[in-house]
């Protein structure tokens, strides 16, 4: 296995991304926040927070996506119905079983209801925790929901200011934004690298390394990401006939590991995903000069994912960031993964395959959960998708 | 959850009915009929929901107001929604999500009949009120999708501090002002009229005084309504297509005069089987009801004495016991605040804040939970909502878990065996009660 000069090999980097994700207790987070008194942790969840401002105030972003399929959900169950996912369950589990108990405030973004009413029940559960439900226009005019989320946004500074116990500057935002700008541009660079040569970066890697970043800060994962880059180049790695896949449906609950690893052993590439979209959420650099605040929020407007948690106000536009994005990757075609329960994903997705339809572009569904643990009809139904591409296709 | 497919109940007799319940079955009609007759009056129609209902704003343009919540229940109770629901999973809608949204996909597929028998028009504009609900974006795209009209949003941010703060009014008053009324201004080739709008604001006031009079009634013992599913009745008219008109008005001031005389001679409410017997049990009930099996559920309440003094669901379309009134002085802050201030947009703390204060403004034996398999919004923290009110109040709670449209998932004998061991549980309470004094 090949070691780059300048840094550490593929193995390493990405068992070191291994050791973070298997980590239920946040070790890392735990181990930065204990190097200095005034150091705060801030968990936020799926989809979106602007990580910039808490890391302006000086504080660790620490990304919370449920507890995955290793964790022993036993609390949690009594605060859920069995019909709802499992993300929230698996949340409260984290917090209940003193996971989480470094964590000194929660952020619970607009993506639905569940995490939604989560808020509040962690207001409840946890009273002593900074909690604050973060909400995002679903107007993007500049002078209507543009001015609602500047608004919002310097609340949210002003309470993780009342936190840190001084106000965070101008000058701290610009450079945070210009920080995560950094981390954006490599992550764009890690997906161009899949896209390129998938059999180089394959989709659990990237996703492992990807994932790093909700408990790195995040000078810490541009030097992962780069090293992976440097890394994954020198790799001898054999091509597969796979097919190439986007992968859609996935930006919340996450699926397991497992899942991700059985699709392209089935023979599909992932070379596209919404897998921790918070990570690529803003698609271009925030300007780094005026006001901070502004940025951000004509970024979010404007220059931002498109998901099923946002309103899309053009009928002609819905669907068609996954018909680039399959267009983009040369993907071949488009596997929806959703959580069960799910409402975002699984009520966009008949809108989703309708798009596809007319663009001819051929897709297969299924459900998970983050702790499914049966991969085999999974992977029975990605390797039948995948034959059928490469015998109907014309490729 | 275990699946059961319920058996279809015999023949029912002559249901009994209020005057002031015919005199509502009246202006619905009334309304389903001028909604179906749009394509000959030339009437233009908008779609919307319930939370967030701007009727008011809609009948500045002279536009009609079509509520697919409404019809979705409509063919829950008219036992049709089911194998609307199944047509709409047939084409690709998942077995996980809103049945609401199925039912109505699924009318769709396969005619979209009104209860009157008659096709109900395509809607000109669906007006979007993003509000207490995420599903509610989700389904008005796919209405878009297929009716391939101009959707209008009016996005109302959540009250996740329990609070309405300045930059929330300002949001929603520029979305107003801005984009809402200049699309319904060119969609209805109407020009808007603020004083138009004073006015039908005045007349919500008055049938909000009248509404809130009648549910308050039930804090008396005998409490003379049900305020679940006889709630469910009152509050049709101001939930859907009449806040703002006159009928509302005098449909609430005939309402609240009935109860007043039930309430002087000592009656309890009026249910299917007719007057309700003796009062045992007064109880609170959170989340919404089923409609398939609307009757039988009841019916498992009246038959043991029960009645429902309070809900959270007859809230969903605005909360008006706490003193909130459409105010004709500052009409778009008015409308944004009441959108704003609608149950299921208020964070879970404020739910429980307003369900522990029900079980002991209205002298309560307790909590009782439906919940809805398919609506998150009101299901998700439920157990936590209901074990926090038990801890508040003293007073037991219990779960029962339905469905909204879906036949599926109603359980007649698990719900049964539920509510039965839940009233004993409330004896019991009141024994130990009784001993220690």
């Amino acid at each position: 296995m090949a070691t780059p000069l300048n840094g550490h090999s593929c193995a390493e980097i990405v068992g070191r991304a291994q050791d973070l994700f298997d980590d239920l207790s946040f070790g890392a987070a735990r181990q930065w926040k204990a190097a200095s008194p005034e150091r705060k942790v801030i968990g936020y969840m799926p989809i979106y927070v602007p990580r910039e401002i808490i890391h302006a105030a000086g504080f660790l972003p620490l990304g919370i996506v449920g507890g995955g399929d290793q964790l022993e959900v036993i609390h949690g169950d009594a605060y859920y119905q069995s019909y709802i996912c499992r993300i929230p369950r698996s949340t409260v589990e984290l917090g209940v079983s003193g996971r989480l108990d470094f964590v000194d405030g929660m952020l619970f973004p607009s993506i639905c209801d569940v995490i939604r009413n989560l808020s509040g029940m962690w207001k409840m559960m946890f009273p002593k925790v900074y909690v604050r439900y973060f909400d995002v226009p679903q107007n993007y005019r500049d002078d209507i929901g543009g001015n609602y989320y500047i608004n919002e946004l310097a609340e949210l500074r002003h309470d993780l200011e009342e936190l840190r116990g001084s106000p965070i500057t101008d000058d701290e935002l610009s450079r945070s934004i210009a920080l995560y700008n950094e981390n954006r541009r490599l992550v764009r660079d890690l997906y161009a690298l899949r896209i390129r040569a998938p059999w180089q970066a394959p989709a659990a890697e990237v996703y492992l390394v990807l994932r790093a970043g909700l408990v790195l800060p995040v000078e810490e994962h541009s030097t992962m990401i780069r090293e992976y880059l440097a890394a994954a180049a020198q790799e001898e790695r054999p091509q597969r006939d796979n097919c190439r896949v986007v992968l859609t449906g996935v930006f919340c609950e996450q699926p397991p590991l497992n899942l991700i690893k059985s699709l392209e052993l089935a023979g599909c590439y992932v070379v596209d995903d919404d897998l921790l979209l918070v990570t690529r959420w803003l698609t271009a650099d925030v300007p780094t000069d005026g006001d901070p605040l502004r940025n951000l929020a004509l970024a979010f407007l404007h220059q931002s994912e498109s998901t099923a948690a946002k309103y899309e106000p053009d009928l002609k536009e819905k669907g068609q960031h996954l018909v680039r994005a399959v267009r983009r990757s040369a993907a071949e075609g488009v596997i929806f993964a959703c959580p069960s329960f799910c409402d975002p994903a699984l009520l966009e997705r008949p809108m989703l395959q309708h798009v596809l339809k007319e663009a001819d572009i051929p897709y297969i569904a299924f459900k998970y959960a983050e702790n499914s643990g049966q991969m085999q009809p999974i992977r029975e139904q990605a390797g039948t998708f995948s034959d059928s591409i490469k015998l109907w296709s014309g490729r | 959850m275990t699946t059961i497919t319920t058996p279809k109940p015999a023949p029912a007799k002559e249901v009994d009915k209020d005057a002031s319940m015919l005199k509502q079955k009246e202006m619905m009609a009334a309304h389903y009929d001028r909604l179906t007759s749009a394509p000959e009056t030339g009437e233009k129609v908008a779609s919307t929901f319930v939370p967030g209902n701007l009727n008011e704003l809609i009948m500045c343009f002279d536009l009609l107001n079509n509520l697919p919540e409404v019809n979705a229940i409509q063919n829950g109770l008219r036992r049709q929604s089911g194998a609307y629901v199944l047509e709409a999973e047939k084409i690709g809608h998942s077995e996980d999500v809103c049945t609401y949204v199925k039912s109505d996909i699924g009318m769709m597929a396969k005619g979209n009949l009104a209860p009157n028998g008659k096709k109900f028009p395509n809607p000109d504009v669906l007006l979007l009120s993003y509000t207490g609900c995420f599903t509610f974006m989700k389904w008005f795209e796919l209405l878009r999708e297929q009716y391939q009209c101009e959707t209008i949003m009016l996005h109302t941010p959540y009250m996740g501090d329990g609070k309405i703060t300045k930059n929330m009014i300002e949001y929603m008053v520029k979305q107003l002002k801005d984009d809402v009324i200049p699309k319904l201004e060119r969609i209805s080739g109407k020009k808007f009229d603020i004083d138009r709008l004073r006015e039908y604001l005045k007349k919500s006031a008055v049938a909000e005084d009248d509404l809130v009079r009648v549910l308050q009634s039930a804090k008396n013992k005998p409490s003379p309504i049900d305020a679940y599913f006889g709630g469910i009745y009152y509050i049709g008219p101001i939930f859907g297509a009449f806040r703002g008109t006159d009928d509302a008005i005098e449909y609430y001031k005939f309402l609240r005069g009935e109860v007043e005389d039930r309430l002087a001679s000592g009656k309890g409410p009026v249910t299917p089987d007719g007057d309700m017997g003796k009062e045992k049990y007064r109880l609170v009930v959170e989340g919404p009801p089923n409609y398939t099996n609307f009757r039988q559920f009841w019916k498992m309440f009246y038959d043991e004495g029960a009645v429902v003094v309070a809900s959270s669901y007859t809230k969903v379309g605005g909360v008006y016991d706490f003193g909130f009134r459409h105010d004709p002085g500052n009409p778009l802050e008015t409308l944004a605040e009441y959108c704003l201030g609608v149950y299921t947009n208020r964070s879970l703390p404020m739910r429980i804040d307003m369900l522990s204060n029900y079980v002991k403004d209205y002298d309560a034996d307790g909590l009782l939970i439906n919940s809805i398999k398919s609506c998150n919004s009101f299901s998700a923290g439920q157990l936590l909502i209901m074990r926090e009110v038990e801890k508040r109040t003293g007073k037991p709670g219990a779960f029962v878990e339905s469905d909204l449209v879906d036949p599926r998932y109603f359980s007649a004998a698990n719900i049964k065996n539920r509510l039965e061991s839940y009233f004993q549980m409330i004896e019991q309470k009141r024994a130990g009660g009784r001993a220690a004094a």
